[in-house]
């Protein structure tokens, strides 16, 4: 294990699939013109018993205590199980942002949309997707109240004996994002020459495009 | 080697293939709305970065708009998150000197609406946007994707999108659809058939007669909702209709450029025997009219059927949150809103389908309310031409101003707790349309149908009378 591995890391398991973009942060928040702040109103339907709206103060209000994340147990989980399609739905990067505010670093599902996909990688949120056995065993793992080490660098997910449980895959320009954090547009840019005379090719091929 | 219509234009604007495994890209076109673009121009002003092709840029606000009192422009917005959200907007353009229509221009309106409409979006490019729905301008025979937002300020400062390229998956339509059976059933049809992750991490080309049969207004509500099946762009071959349809269009090529346009437009579409991943054929003739009845746009049935016994905890919840039973009758779902609009179906063909369902008679009187929102200026002035409006309203529809609207309700426009709405937008997510709304995903024609009778009706026996 290494400095990118999430230790220790409790579950916290939402037992439905096809978890759209508009529950995990629902339209009313995409008003702010802000990366930040989207943590007390993630999954702000679910959670709350009332109806959410931007600027509110979200300490006063009731919980609902049946949804999960609600749970005691499952208080301080940095790591959302999930089923299929998670994060299906809208393109809105609010969504990615909403879960990282409130503590969560990884996602793990039996999969999940590609828009959404591509965001978390975006900013650094890893999403793992894993068979549905291996899910079975993190969901009854998560109710158990076990925690788990997520090692990225080896793609291997340990119990907290540091025995391995389950291996996962990962493209290695994903995996490189989350690792090193990369300046994706600094790394594009450095191709500018080619973009050019790609665009001044096209140019002449294609003039209608550039009005 | 023989090739799809999405290899060609994946080809066509490969810059490079990096030696990570990822390409790029090249965007012909970038469009812009006011809710997923302002936190990359901020991005951008952090690292003082530029745009790298102004031109490529064009902006319009929908989401946020309000439907009523825009003659006021800004200030008829009453919301003022809202309003900052929207003069954000004009801030980041006018900065920038990208071409908006903004909230006082008549151009303005839904961006999926206003790119083909004004020819902005052309057959044969890239085209992307920081929403889902741009699947739609796939119809003209484009490659359309929506993105997220570090995304956005990606293509703003670069030109370029990093992407893996998808794989192949048609979905062929065969015979003609019957009478009463629209574009959006078979939209719905197809994700009822497939699933709603049944094209993830594939891009979808559509066609077969049914398909090549269509207007180009009809073929985006196909390709509007590739999204749903979890394709990112859905596409459809270049032909005479496309043709037909771009010409004269205020961002088209005129003259010369047109007819050299057209040569290189004629190889828009897939090869012959060219290899698809994956291939779904679907018997247009034997499609019925659909209505969705739970929380997930793969959660469909046939107007003349009834309510399914739920095969898994999603649908049983989905249910639950709907107030509804397996084995309950479609027709028997009673409505307590309509709303026709969204990028899905808020064309003038949409608009003139609906109307003719309309007129002559009344919304019923235990509606709430049913709105029409046009998804463009231009849209509702042709609509006005045509005596429209005229009609919905005498109807006891409310006719607004373009926008999105009631799809998704970030302006006033939303469902109360507990409504069941006919809606003509594509998605039936829990409180999408309002706080615990209960939407019904139809055709412009059903929507009609049902405020008329308060309740789902098979439009089909409706046409008939
Ligand atoms: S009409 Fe609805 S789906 Fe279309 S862009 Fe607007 S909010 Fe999105």
């Amino acid at each position: 294990m290494n400095e990118y591995t999430i230790h220790s890391a409790k579950m916290v398991p939402l037992d439905r699939s096809n978890i759209d973009t508009d529950q995990i942060i629902p339209k009313q928040f995409l008003k702010s013109i802000k990366k930040s702040g989207f943590g007390p109103n993630l999954f702000d339907s679910w959670r709350y018993i009332d109806a959410g709206f931007p600027g509110q103060d979200n300490s006063g209000r009731e919980l609902n205590s049946e949804f999960v994340l609600n749970h005691k147990k499952y208080k301080g989980s940095e790591v959302l199980i999930s089923r299929e399609n998670f994060g299906c739905g809208s393109s809105r990067e609010h969504a990615v942002w909403a879960l990282q505010d409130y503590g969560i670093k990884c996602v793990i599902a039996e999969s999940f949309a590609d828009i959404f996909y591509n965001n978390c990688f975006k900013n650094g949120l890893l999403a793992i997707t894993l068979p549905k056995d291996s899910m079975a065993e993190l969901f009854r793992f998560a109710e158990e109240g076990e925690a788990i080490h997520v090692d990225l660098v080896n793609q291997v997910i340990l119990d907290l004996n540091e025995t391995e449980m389950v291996k996962f895959e990962i493209d290695s320009y994903r995996k490189t994002c989350v690792l090193e954090g990369l300046d994706e547009i600094g790394l594009s840019l450095k191709y500018s020459k080619t973009i050019k005379n790609y665009e001044n090719a096209k140019k002449k091929q294609t003039p209608w495009i550039f009005k | 080697m023989p090739r799809t219509l999405y290899d060609k234009l994946w080809e066509l604007h490969e810059v490079i293939k990096r030696e990570d495994g990822t390409h790029l890209l090249y965007i012909d076109r970038h469009l812009i709305h006011e809710v997923t673009s302002p936190q990359a121009f901020e991005g951008l002003r952090v690292a003082g970065r530029r745009l790298w092709r102004v031109s490529a840029n064009k902006a319009t606000p929908d989401h946020n708009v309000p439907t009523t009192n825009r003659e006021l422009g800004l200030e008829g917005i009453t919301d003022d998150v809202s309003k900052l959200q929207v003069t954000t907007l004009d801030e980041n353009c006018k900065e920038h000197g990208i071409e908006q229509f903004d909230i006082s221009d008549e151009r303005q309106g839904i961006v999926h609406v206003v790119g083909p409409e004004q020819g902005i979006t052309l057959p044969g490019m890239t085209v992307v946007c920081g929403d889902s729905h741009t699947s739609t301008h796939g119809a003209l025979g484009a490659l359309a994707m929506g993105i997220g937002t570090s995304e956005v300020e990606h293509v703003l400062a670069t030109q370029c999108l990093v992407a893996i390229k998808q794989k192949n998956m048609k979905v062929e339509i065969s015979g003609s659809l019957p009478e009463g059976v629209y574009s959006k059933d078979l939209t719905l049809s197809v994700i009822g058939k497939i699933g709603t992750a049944g094209a993830t991490g594939y891009a979808i080309e559509y066609s077969g007669e049914a398909i090549r049969s269509m207007s180009i207004e009809a073929r985006m509500t196909v390709c509007n909702m590739a999204i749903e099946a979890g394709a990112r762009a859905g596409m459809i071959a270049f032909d005479q209709v496309t043709l037909e349809y771009v010409k004269g269009k205020p961002f088209a090529p005129s003259g010369r450029e047109w007819e050299e346009a057209l040569v290189q437009w004629k190889e828009l579409r897939s090869d012959d025997r060219a290899h698809f991943d994956k291939t779904v054929d679907l018997d247009g003739s034997k499609l019925k009219p659909q209505v969705s009845w739970g929380t997930s746009p793969e959660m469909v049935m046939d107007i003349d059927s009834t309510i399914p016994e739920p095969r898994s905890n999603s649908e049983s919840d989905a249910l639950d949150y709907m107030d509804l039973k397996t084995g309950m009758r479609a027709q028997d779902i009673r409505l307590d809103q309509v709303f026709i609009g969204s990028c899905t179906n808020s064309r003038l063909e949409d608009l003139k389908v609906a109307a003719s369902i309309v007129k002559g008679n009344k919304v019923n009187k235990d509606l709430k309310r049913a709105i029409v929102v046009p998804g463009s200026g231009l849209v509702s002035r042709a609509a006005i031409n045509e005596g429209l409006d005229e009609i919905f309203k005498e109807a006891g529809f409310e006719w607004r101003a373009p926008g999105c609207s009631m799809c998704l309700g970030m302006n006033p426009d939303q469902l109360d707790e507990g409504d069941h709405c006919a809606s003509t937008s594509n998605r039936n997510f829990e409180g999408r349309q309002g706080y615990k709304g209960r939407t019904h995903l139809v055709s412009p024609a059903t929507a009609a149908a049902a405020a008329i009778a308060g309740h789902f009706v098979d439009v089909r026996q409706v046409l008939k009378s």
